[in-house]
């Protein structure tokens, strides 16, 4: 929710986790080229008492009073609250956002609940569990074990790896759409030959032609071609451009930046990836999914 | 929907400093302190201070003041110019802060943070936040007059929206979820008390808004925990009321837009951004948050109400008089949390009270404030492309397809939407609304389509893929048609709230590093000066007969004066 409000510049202390966030929220990109955050399991360790919460700054409990915990979870618990504790098909409410686990310290709240069962809460009534206490207590810690593995921004523990298929497009549609509105600039037999082997994942591939280019490639250079009311026209690489200002580099390495006053001097720029970000407006969806189903048959 | 009172005090109020160790654990006798900013003051329109985050109830940001034109602003300059060291400060020794609160053991490090808040001016006094910090800083140079520092317990330090001024306390929220109530005059702590459960995983950034003898305070939280607007006695800390923003029992209204209790009670629906104030009505117009999870709408299908919501509370007994959706289920993290602008103005040629919003999700509204009665729906957006068409009610239809998908889905805008908290302005003498407009495109992939739906924000990834441009857009709030718009070169936009004068003057930024004033009529750019992107939202107030401008870009504060 705050999200749009993050700031882009990373925690000190916080470290990797925020400079995640704030990557995410850079997006008002220049080019669009601004890598993605990449899953909080993926990051360096952080120290513990750096984490947001405290159900992330909790010590860890004794790894076999959690492996216990987990046998008993399994046994009593997981038909209705799930394998993953969110929920499960008999109704059980998802334990990783509860407020009454958020809240729990050693079982202080839970504990009343599993031993006693509790009526009428929502949509369900929870029986009581008969469990001794050292099971009791033992499940309490494998609950908390768990939500000290949450992800960022609310997000659940990351779970296995799942492998979802976004190749859902037609390749003969995509190739004709190729042909009408990609071929002025790309070919299948030129830049992009062989692209469906070298860009290995599809998601991969559909990210970096609708992008206009991989996540961190370099750029083709903008041109820009400046010409004042009295004086032949200067034309370079472009470095800066706003209302006020446009500075840029000629071919022989020459600095040269321009006062900007309305529509003096004339600026005209040749940007390559003009033309891609022309195309984000008219793309339905199909016809993205259309040409990644072509361009990965370009092997 | 339900107002409950309180039941319950808050625990008694505690006042740590570093300086006067033996006051820890000292009674403090909280009352009403006279003198100082009288509350009955803020109904004022905006003119000579900025005594609360609008500069006033009505969300405009239109300030009175005159003093620079269109024709003379070129010739603004700088009067001072302060760095404010917002990362953690040395807690002992000669450069710690004055006062030093918190339940924190001061481990939890923060780095250097941007200011991203109104700064409230009051008397020679400026009022500066961010996360943790608050300083007081002297009008006419920026000099250091009093600094306090919480020690946080930790949380998202992503920015804090200011203080707020009753009589003579400064109140502010931290990111763990208290209320601090500050001794305007020297920092000196005077209580604080919980607002939110921080194990719940609430934080905290808002404003607190002053309304007579109410202080009204909202919080954050992403992951599915129920939104709510609190109001607390500014004397003493103690809460007034708690205003949920979704259903918490079978009973409460929106119940049926939601598939279950416990899916609403779970749904979000955050207050984190300021709302506006009608004194006639005695209404609280304010926006909540997006529904929760937030990319996953499958186990939460229906409306959700009273999320991305335009709500007015009566101020007094935390009743809702009436509400307008401006997001039905929402699955995009786009709030419509942004503050509303309570216009005075004519429709068809009838005299009305009026609201109007640009909300997140790239459209714009514009409602009765007394009745909530629809008036006006508009795309602001160029590229917003996720609604299939406009309810008979005035709501945008939210398209399914448009949602996170396995096979990737084309969405415009992107997470932080077309607006977001910076704040829009509005012209009474142009009748124009000011807001920033944000076109960025990404590509949004379902990556967990378990049925249950996923946690907070989590279930999505989201491929930023370029943009369809940025702009600062004036709307006519009548017809809701876009009258002027300044598309800002490749690069441009976002980060900067606006501000508007009776100068004939839009101020904001342009994110390319420079503040930048516009005509407000035409949208004729007219002066800028670089001095890195702007991290607020502009502001103005007379000092020593003459009109001062203050903007905050990253750490740094900027005073501009006209001679």
């Amino acid at each position: 929710m705050l999200q749009g409000a993050v700031t882009s510049r990373p925690v000190r202390g916080v470290g990797a986790l925020t400079l995640a966030i704030g990557l995410l929220v850079t997006n008002v990109s220049v080019l669009g080229a601004r890598p993605a955050a990449r899953p909080a399991a993926a990051q360096a360790p952080q120290a513990r008492d750096q984490r947001l919460y405290p159900a992330l700054q909790r010590e860890p409990g004794d790894p076999e009073v959690i492996a216990r915990g987990q046998a008993v979870y399994g046994i009593s618990c997981r038909a209705c609250h799930g394998l993953d504790l969110r929920g499960g098909d008999l109704g059980g409410p998802n334990l990783l956002r509860s407020q009454l686990v958020l809240k729990d310290d050693g079982g202080d709240l839970m504990g009343p609940v599993i031993r006693d069962g509790q009526s009428g809460a929502g949509d369900s009534s929870m029986p009581p569990q008969n469990l001794s206490d050292e099971d009791l207590d033992a499940v309490v810690e494998y609950i908390h074990d768990i939500l000290g593995t949450a992800s960022r921004q609310g997000g659940p523990p990351p779970g296995e790896e799942v492998e979802l298929d976004i190749l859902v497009g037609d390749a003969t549609a995509g190739q004709t759409y190729f042909a009408d509105r990609c071929a002025s600039c790309h070919s299948p037999t030129g830049d992009l030959q062989g692209i469906g082997a070298r860009v290995e994942s599809p998601k991969e591939l559909q990210d970096t032609w609708v992008r206009g280019g991989a996540r961190n490639a370099e750029r083709p250079p903008i041109t820009v071609t400046v010409t004042r009311p009295s004086g032949e026209p200067v034309s370079g690489t472009l470095e800066r451009l706003n209302d006020f200002l446009v500075v840029l580099t000629e071919d022989d390495g020459r600095h040269r930046s321009f006062t900007r006053r309305g529509d003096t001097p004339r600026v005209e720029v040749d940007d390559p990836m003009a033309a891609h970000r022309e195309m984000l407006p008219l793309y339905g969806d199909a016809d993205i999914h259309n040409v990644t189903a072509y361009l990965v048959t370009l092997q | 929907m339900t107002a409950t009172l309180a039941t319950h005090r808050p625990k008694p109020p505690r006042c740590v400093t570093a300086l006067a160790a033996a006051l820890l654990f000292a009674p403090i006798a909280s009352s009403a302190q006279p003198g100082g900013l009288d509350p009955a003051s803020l109904v004022a329109p905006l003119e000579d201070s900025w005594p609360t985050y609008s500069g006033d109830y009505s969300g405009r940001r239109y300030s009175k003041l005159a003093q620079v034109t269109t024709d003379n602003v070129h010739q603004l300059t700088l009067a001072w110019t302060r760095t404010l060291d917002s990362g953690m400060p040395a807690l002992e020794g000669n450069n710690a802060p004055d006062f030093i609160g918190g339940e924190g053991t001061g481990d939890f490090t923060i780095g250097s943070q941007r200011i991203k808040g109104s700064i409230l001016q009051v008397g020679d006094l400026l009022y500066v936040t961010a996360p943790d910090h608050v300083w007081a800083l002297d009008v006419r140079d920026g000099g250091e007059r009093w600094h306090y520092f919480w020690k946080t317990r930790g949380g998202p330090h992503i920015g804090n929206r200011g203080v707020a001024i009753w009589h003579d306390s400064v109140i502010f929220e931290t990111v763990d979820n208290y209320l601090v109530s500050l001794d305007a005059t020297t920092g000196e702590e005077r209580w604080h008390t919980e607002i939110a459960s921080f194990e719940e995983q609430y934080f905290s950034t808002m404003a607190p808004i002053v309304v007579g003898d109410h202080l009204l305070v909202g919080t954050g939280n992403d992951l599915d925990a129920p939104g709510f607007l609190q109001s607390f006695d500014p004397a003493t800390g103690e809460l007034q009321w708690k205003f949920y923003t979704v259903p918490m029992t079978e009973q409460d209204a929106g119940i049926e837009t939601w598939p279950s209790l416990d899916a609403a009670m779970h749904g979000g629906g955050q207050v984190w951004v300021p709302g506006s104030y009608d004194p006639e009505t005695n209404y609280y117009i304010f926006g909540t948050g997006n529904p929760t999870p937030g990319y996953t709408g499958v186990a939460r299908l229906g409306d959700n109400l009273f999320t991305c919501t335009l709500i007015a509370v009566d101020v007094e007994t935390g009743e809702m008089a009436w509400y307008f959706q401006t997001s039905p289920h929402d699955t995009h993290d786009w709030d419509s949390a942004q503050t509303p602008i309570l216009i005075d103005g004519v429709i068809d040629g009838v005299p009305r009270k009026l609201v109007s919003t640009a909300a997140r999700n790239g459209y714009f509204f514009t409602i009765d404030r007394v009745t909530g009665e629809h008036i006006v729906t508009t795309r602001y957006g160029a590229t917003s492309n996720w609604a299939s068409h406009i309810r008979e009610s005035g709501s945008p239809n939210p398209h399914p397809a448009k949602e996170a998908i396995i096979p990737g889905s084309l969405v415009s805008p992107v997470e932080g939407g077309v607006a977001n908290w910076q704040p829009p302005a509005f012209s009474p003498d142009t009748g124009l609304f000011y807001t920033q407009e944000n076109n960025g495109f990404n590509l949004l992939y379902l990556t967990d389509p378990d049925p249950r739906g996923s946690m907070g924000l989590g279930g999505k990834d989201r491929v930023t893929v370029g943009s369809g441009g940025n702009a600062l857009s004036a709307i006519d709030y009548r017809t809701g048609e876009t009258t002027w718009r300044h598309v800002w070169p490749v690069g441009g936009g976002g980060g900067a709230g606006v501000l508007t004068t009776a100068g004939g003057l839009v101020f904001t930024g342009d994110g390319s590093g420079n503040f930048v004033a516009f005509d407000a009529a035409d949208g004729d750019l007219l002066w800028n000066t670089r001095i890195g992107n702007i991290s607020n939202a502009p502001q103005t107030y007379l000092i020593d007969g003459r009109q001062h401008v203050l903007v905050a870009s990253g750490q740094q504060l900027f005073a501009f004066v006209m001679y």
